[in-house]
């Protein structure tokens, strides 16, 4: 019975990936990527990697998701230009082929891993205890791997200036999207003002029992990323000009405490990043708590776009 | 009690299926996007409604089983209110009106 569902759900989601990649229309190519995105869940959910699971869900399918559909508006001028000027059959027939020796290689490389494959999970698990966390996804990311994880906050930072940096000289530091029209009694206010309070508390609860079950301040923050992006959207809050300093205060107290954290580690604990004896849970829960406002912030700005609007535009 | 508990689990998520094949058949059969609509809300409502019942008396623990409730009125406002605005989205012009 099982293995009918696992075989419904591969074909399912081969099917879309395909449809993703021949839809003509951009938006129905990313509505495509948004049920794969959810199906991936599926997919993970029943492997039983359910941490990657709700990264999946969250940021894979739900945050990428939204940024695809807000590009895809920005695009919608200039998608009937873009498809007559088709690329000659040579180049076609050459993206094809590369894209498919990569799929190949990359089905390759997973076809030929060794029985079982080389895993160091026996020593994450010896280890676990040392770490203070119940769930050894979270051992691993914020204490045997804690480096990458400090990059990938850091990496999220650098993309929002990137983004920042596409705004026009006359709107710099300005306010992020269009001026907010507000229905005071349209049914996006109404949820605007139902949800956020529901929200705020699942996505701390995330990041709370991300110590011992899966979750963490990834899926957490973008929980509550939607829900300002909510408030956002339904013209219940403005943006903030993204000059403003406790806009950028929030957005770099998360990775500056990890950054602290870690050099406290070379003079505590003999390494970047390494903790002191005992210390190592109260550590990891500090870094996570000031992380996830960081993200939260990052994670909203990041989908907000570059400055549109001068600061003091209402 | 177990046996009467596993019946009802059976009855109650087949019949929750029923509503989702239902609800399928119908935003794949209806001929505009409010019918289609229409069609969607008996998956999300009653569907997945009927599923949550059945799988309560299977919930390990009292808090297990309150936060599939949860989840259930979390589908129930967000459905509701996208299909709001795609409603009016389709009023106001959409592409298959």
């Amino acid at each position: 019975m099982s293995i009918a569902l696992h075989l419904a759900l591969i074909a399912l989601l081969l099917a879309l990936a395909f449809w993703t990649v021949v839809a003509r229309e951009t938006f129905a190519a990313v509505a495509g990527f948004v049920s794969y995105g959810l199906l991936l869940t599926l997919a993970w959910v029943a492997l039983s990697a359910v941490d990657v699971a709700l990264t999946e869900a969250a940021i894979g399918a739900g945050l990428t998701g939204a940024l695809l559909i807000g590009a895809t508006s920005r695009l919608r001028k200039t998608e009937a230009a873009a498809r007559a000027e088709r690329p000659g059959r040579a180049t076609r027939v050459l993206a094809a082929i590369v894209a498919t020796a990569v799929a190949a290689a990359i089905a390759a490389c997973v076809l030929l891993l060794p029985d079982p494959g080389p895993s160091l999970a026996p020593e994450v698990a010896q280890n676990l205890a040392s770490t203070g966390v119940g769930n050894p996804i979270t051992a691993v990311l914020m204490s045997f791997r804690a480096m990458d994880t400090m990059l990938e906050a850091i990496v999220l930072l650098f993309g929002l200036i990137g983004i920042w940096s596409l705004a026009s000289d006359r709107y710099w530091g300005g306010r992020p999207g269009l001026a907010p029209v507000v229905e005071p009694n349209g049914i996006l206010a109404y949820l605007a003002r139902v949800l956020p309070p529901i929200g705020l508390v699942v996505g701390i609860y995330i990041l709370w029992v991300g110590a011992d079950y899966p979750g963490g301040k990834f899926q957490g923050g973008t929980v509550l990323a939607a829900m300002w992006l909510l408030l956002l959207m339904s013209g219940l809050h403005d943006a903030p000009a993204v000059s403003q300093r406790w806009v950028r205060l929030a957005l770099v107290a998360g990775p500056a405490v990890f950054i602290l954290v870690g050099v406290l580690g070379v003079f505590v604990a003999g390494a970047f990043l390494g903790y002191p004896e005992g210390l190592a849970k109260p550590l990891i829960i500090v870094i996570e708590v000031a992380l996830l406002p960081s993200l939260a912030v990052t994670l909203t700005l990041l989908l907000m776009g570059p400055p549109q609007r001068s600061e003091s535009s209402p | 009690m177990r046996i009467a508990a596993d019946i009802f689990t059976i009855v109650a998520i087949l019949t929750g299926a029923f509503f989702f094949l239902a609800g399928t058949v119908g935003l794949l059969r209806f001929p505009d996007t409010l019918t289609r609509l229409h069609a969607l809300t008996k998956a999300d409502n009653l569907g997945l409604g009927l599923v949550v019942l059945g799988l309560l008396p299977q919930s390990s623990s009292v808090f297990g089983g309150l936060k599939m409730i949860l989840v259930w009125l979390l589908v129930l406002l967000a459905s509701a209110t996208v299909s709001q605005l795609i409603a009016r989205a389709a009023r106001r012009g959409g592409p298959h009106p």
